[in-house]
């Protein structure tokens, strides 16, 4: 394919997801300017292979990208402790202190949720911003993440927890108001 | 179902993710169970917080304005063929052995003369410009825009004239590879006809336009002029694409 078509072709198909691609990675990475760097470098990657994308789901082939993208740079960027391999064991959560099963969670405000999830490990970040805001179904967080199913399941009930957690927590210590 | 089996379903029935089967006996149990409703409850609750719109980040027009002239100087300076994209490798792959095998065929079948070869190049030259976004290099339908463009990208000067007074509009110009050299190539209009002239010098002794060939439905003329070969390509019918060539041969040449 001509190289200006191509171009077009990509510009129709896969830039209109760059706002996912950005959220994806400003929540992965935590600032704006990293998040850019990271989205940036993503989108000419995947205009790089974009002679293997399929025509399937656009959006979850550039987010693959994206994660890719993220992970790499993390490895040069962050010292090894804390870029190191997610141990899913080390993740286990602990019995809520509070208990938020038996409290009325309300609707939080959006600052109090944002602080929670970048509290969160970075790959419980990601499964939160791909099932949540993303929409994606648990087979594709599994091959858009490359994870087990079951390991994307147990992330989310994990991840779910802790922000119920940190969420019913903002309401008995600031719930008064 | 007792509330240790719901427990675990509770998010997958959220998610949606629950055969039919398991809802049932799910909202069934929710029905009867005070903790696990409020704990579904819960779960609701926790995916309207975290799809707050003030929570989803848009990416920065800088951003997408930067990436976008990253792409557009990538294309215009990069090689057409990216060696490693493997895509190309595996096209090529496939192609180079299906060629292999046309060839053969070709080889065995007929041999072409030169001149049948050089007029099904420029049929494909002109039948290429069609496609894609590859008619013109330079868009003008003046030829002094026009003829200055060649400058420098070709080892001769071609004539340029405009047609436009005998309704054939010169639209601009481009490169192109016809029997192994790079050529000019003009490019002018009839009504919605597209007409591509090839021109490159040879040593051939001045001829009148004469049609060539007709092949795909493309009719084909050419002629000599002071060192210079022209052929003219198009879709357009013999009659009118004839008239095209002697009113171009007629025509008065803008002087370099």
């Amino acid at each position: 394919m001509d190289e200006r078509e191509r171009l077009k072709a990509f510009e129709q198909t896969v830039l209109p997801h760059l706002d996912a691609a950005y959220n994806l990675a400003r929540w992965l990475a935590g600032n704006d300017q990293d998040a850019q760097d990271v989205a940036q470098e993503a989108s000419l990657r995947a205009f790089k292979f974009f002679g293997s994308f399929r025509g399937e789901n656009a959006r979850a082939w550039l987010l693959t990208i994206v994660r890719n993208t993220f992970y790499n740079w993390l490895q040069k960027n962050r010292p090894p402790e804390i870029a190191g391999e997610l141990d899913d064991e080390a993740l286990m959560v602990e019995d809520v202190s509070v208990n938020a099963e038996t409290i009325n969670l309300r609707v939080a405000d959006a600052e109090v949720v944002r602080r929670a999830i970048e509290e969160l490990p970075v790959e419980f970040r990601e499964i939160v911003v791909l099932r949540e805001m993303e929409g994606f179904s648990y087979k594709e967080i599994a091959d858009l993440s490359d994870v087990p199913i079951g390991t994307v399941m147990s992330r989310l009930a994990r991840a779910r927890k802790l922000l119920q957690k940190s969420l019913a927590g903002e309401f008995q210590t600031g719930g008064a108001k | 179902m007792n509330c240790q089996q719901a427990k675990p379903l509770i998010d997958f029935y959220s998610d949606g993710e629950l055969d039919a089967a398991g809802i049932l006996e799910l909202e069934k149990h929710f029905h009867d169970c005070p903790a696990c409703a409020l704990a579904w409850r819960n779960a609701q609750t926790l995916k309207k917080s975290l799809k707050q719109d003030s929570l989803f980040f848009t990416a920065p027009p800088e951003l997408r304005r930067r990436i976008k002239a990253e792409l557009r100087s990538q294309i215009e300076t990069a090689p057409r063929w990216n060696f490693w994209n493997w895509n190309w490798l595996t096209t090529a792959t496939t192609g180079v052995a299906t060629a292999c095998l046309a060839l053969l065929l070709t080889l065995t079948l007929t041999r072409p003369s030169a001149q049948q070869r050089l007029t099904q190049e420029i049929v494909s030259g002109n039948i290429r410009s069609l496609m894609a976004n590859h008619m013109l290099d330079v868009v003008s339908t003046d030829q002094h825009t026009v003829k200055p463009w060649f400058n420098g990208k070709l080892d001769f000067s071609p004539p340029v004239k405009d047609l436009a007074a005998q309704e054939f509009p010169l639209i601009g110009g481009r490169l192109d590879y016809i029997g192994g050299r790079s050529v000019a190539a003009l490019v002018f209009h009839r009504n919605k006809h597209v007409i591509n002239l090839f021109i490159w010098p040879v040593n051939e002794k001045d001829s009148n336009p004469a049609v060539d060939a007709s092949i795909q439905g493309y009719n084909v003329i050419h002629w000599s002029e002071a060192d210079m070969t022209f052929w003219a390509a198009s879709d357009l019918n013999e009659k009118e694409l004839m008239e095209f060539a002697q009113d171009f041969a007629a025509g008065e040449t803008l002087k370099p």
